[in-house]
């Protein structure tokens, strides 16, 4: 990772724009409910939740109805997992593209990580739309949001290039991706809060950064306790992943247009 | 490596030592973890990659492009031009050696690349635009005349899905033409669409020559390399063979399809076959009228093919078949002793031989297949071995005029003639004022 890495980045910026663009305007072309699926997907996942896990097994949500506390971590969580299965092919799904002409491929993942944002503005939309209609404000904390959702991001892009370039020599990660992301959604409290949890189980918890990122944007949207401590241990397993999967990436860039 | 110290820039291009290896087991397509994990618990310590499985795409290839210069890169397919293309594009990298490219680069290994279906001509046109390296303000300012050179302007807003395979390669085509690069880098983009397609591809590239950039081409078409290049590059097996002026190249080149050629194949050993074989083709030879040898077919000759065959035991009324395919297995003609109502009683046991007796090869320069077949009286089949033998056929002065055809132009020419009586005017070649084809079918009346 160097300077001339991310200037070649920088200087590539509206590939990346077009790029992003075209995965989302392709994404809604053909399907009939268009833009429709950005809420689809996290208000269904919301429902089963709450009649299950809220209703029937009765967890608790730190005092927030069940609904809006499921949905509002439910909306980062289904930009996150769908963005990384997205990403993670992004470099095999673009072989042409690869083997055909030259630009940073760490725009590829990239792409796909902004694009994603898209469906999360939307969801994020309803997300509001929601808390006015069970009267929750939003204290000043609202103002840290923009912060998870760039560390989310980051996030994401970290994984995304590991992903993608594992992806590009060893087609397993296609097959064990679903799995990694369907584990990975029980170990992120989304159905529950990180409250529920004995205090044993939470240091481990902290390692999963996204942890820190979905209870640190429930706390600034629904005003529940900030835990710091979590934040921490999240920004830095971001920050570590990040270095990881450039360095990974960049090991690996060179060769992608001769094995994918 | 040579000093890198050397920035005096006059040339374009440099490239030393270049050398690119492939390990053949990492090409695989699925590459599994599994495979790996498999081979390294077999055998743990050895190295992964041996001599065996190595494959020089590229090895040890030198030389400059000064600006200015349109270099034309000739070779057999799976020399290694593409790969070297490749490499100067940054697309790729060189195992080692050194490459260096000066200016703004626009390479174009494909028509089109990232076109998607889905999309709209005009949108098409930004992303693929983008890709190939424009910014964003210079496709807005193109976009009028890039829409117009490709002749889509009625379906700008249509998605591509529902273009033609021309409409797709002229809109590919129009947004590179508009690149104005320093260096422009084409792999073999006249192998495809129609020749109004091609005359446009090479105008452009005459107007980029005139302007003074920099091309390097890849091009199989050897009468577009010897008109445009002001020098050619002959790369045999990963290795720079030759570097000169086109016309001297491309006949070195030339000249090695003829010492190829086949004009014999022994067919005893094919094991491929089908039939009872109570008889069986054992070899074909490409005869002259004369009686000799042929040491290449051209387009246009008169010449003799010779099947020798060997029956088991006297064969009643066989008849002895011949199909001709193009390379991409199109059925140019399926001939026969039976089709010519020849019935042949009793083959009797032994060895002997059929001839095609062919009046004028009217076949344009390529590479041919034939299959041959023998059938029984009752049409059992005797011997059927597809694709056994090549047929090259070289290129030929076919109508007289200079101009010669070569494989683009199609796979027949037949004897004609063109009349320009209805033209009226002066005509610069006042002869008559009617071209005609040298080939003359004997029998013909005149």
């Amino acid at each position: 990772m160097n300077y001339e890495w991310i200037s070649e980045f920088w200087h590539f910026r509206e590939l990346l724009y077009f790029l992003a663009w075209r995965d989302v305007k392709v994404r809604y072309k053909q399907a009939a409910l268009g833009a429709a699926w950005a809420i689809i997907q996290p208000l269904f996942t919301m429902i089963i939740f709450t009649l299950f896990f809220g209703r029937l097994a009765g967890v608790p949500s730190d005092g927030i109805p069940y609904p809006l506390f499921s949905f509002c971590a439910l909306v980062p969580w289904t930009y996150f997992s769908s963005t990384l299965s997205q990403a993670g092919n992004s470099l095999v799904s673009n072989a042409p593209l690869v083997t055909k002409v030259y630009f940073p491929r760490a725009l590829l993942p990239a792409a796909s990580v902004l694009g994603g944002l898209v469906d999360f503005l939307i969801g994020s939309v309803f997300l509001i739309m929601m808390m006015i209609y069970y009267r929750v404000k939003p204290g000043w904390s609202l103002l840290l949001a923009p912060f998870f959702v760039l560390l989310m991001v980051l996030l994401a892009f970290s994984i995304s290039m590991l992903l993608a370039a594992m992806n590009v020599r060893y087609r397993d990660v296609k097959y064990a991706l679903p799995f990694i992301i369907q584990i990975w959604l029980f170990i992120t409290p989304i159905i529950y809060p990180v409250t529920f949890l004995p205090a044993k189980l939470k240091h481990f918890l902290a390692l999963n950064p996204m942890a820190g990122i979905i209870e640190g944007f429930r706390a600034c949207l629904l005003s529940t306790h900030m835990d710091w401590g979590l934040v921490r241990v999240s920004i830095a397993v971001t920050l570590t992943l990040f270095i990881a999967g450039a360095i990974y990436f960049r090991a690996t860039e060179r060769t992608f247009a001769d094995i994918v | 490596m040579e000093s890198k110290t050397n920035h005096v820039m006059s040339e374009a291009i440099i490239v030393d030592k270049l050398s690119k290896k492939y390990v053949l087991g990492t090409l695989q397509r699925d590459t599994m973890l599994r495979e790996r994990l498999i081979s390294l618990l077999r055998a743990p310590f050895r190295k992964r990659s041996d001599a065996a499985n190595t494959l020089w795409a590229l090895r040890d290839v030198s030389f400059r492009v000064s600006k200015g210069e349109v270099v034309g890169i000739i070779g057999r397919n799976g020399a290694g031009k593409s790969t070297l293309l490749k490499i100067l594009s940054k697309i790729t990298y060189p195992s080692s050696g050194q490459v260096r490219v000066q200016g703004r680069v626009a390479s174009l290994l494909e028509v089109g690349t990232g076109f998607h279906e889905e999309l709209t001509g005009r949108e098409n046109i930004y992303l693929n635009g983008s890709i190939l390296g424009m910014k964003g303000w210079e496709v807005e300012a193109k976009l009028e005349s890039i829409v117009k050179f490709a002749g889509v302007e009625r379906f700008v807003d249509t998605p591509i899905k529902r273009y033609s395979s021309g409409m797709r390669l002229r809109l590919g085509f129009a947004v590179a033409a508009h690149l104005d690069p320093d260096l422009l880098i084409v792999d073999e983009v006249l192998a495809v669409g129609d020749a109004g397609f091609q005359r446009k591809c090479l105008d452009t590239m005459e107007g980029l020559r005139s302007g003074g950039r920099t091309v390097l081409f890849v091009s199989h078409n050897m009468a577009a390399v010897e008109n445009l290049c002001s020098r050619c590059i002959w790369i045999e097996a990963g290795q720079l063979k030759m570097d000169g002026s086109p016309r001297d190249v491309i006949e070195a080149y030339m000249a090695t399809f003829a010492a190829a050629q086949e004009t014999m194949a022994d067919l005893r050993s094919v094991q491929n076959r089908r039939g009872t074989g109570e008889i069986r083709y054992t070899g074909i030879e490409y005869l002259a009228r004369s009686g000799e040898l042929l040491t290449t077919v051209r387009s246009g000759d008169s010449f003799v093919m010779r099947f020798h065959y060997h029956a088991e035991k006297p064969v009643p009324f066989p008849s002895f078949g011949l199909r001709i395919y193009t390379e991409l297995g199109t059925l140019v003609s399926d001939t026969s002793t039976w089709h010519h109502a020849l019935d042949i009683p009793l083959v009797p046991a032994g060895d002997g031989y059929v001839d095609l007796d062919i009046d004028l090869l009217n076949l344009l320069p390529g590479r041919y297949y034939l299959s041959l077949w023998i059938t029984g009286a009752s049409s059992p089949v005797h011997d059927n071995i597809e694709h056994c033998a090549q047929l090259q056929v070289e290129l030929a002065n076919v109508y007289s005029s200079g101009r010669a055809l070569d494989s683009r132009s199609g796979i027949v020419f037949f004897p004609q003639r063109w009349n320009l009586a209805g033209v009226g005017g002066e005509l610069a070649p006042s002869e008559g004022q009617e071209t005609r084809s040298d080939a003359q079918f004997p029998g013909k009346r005149a």
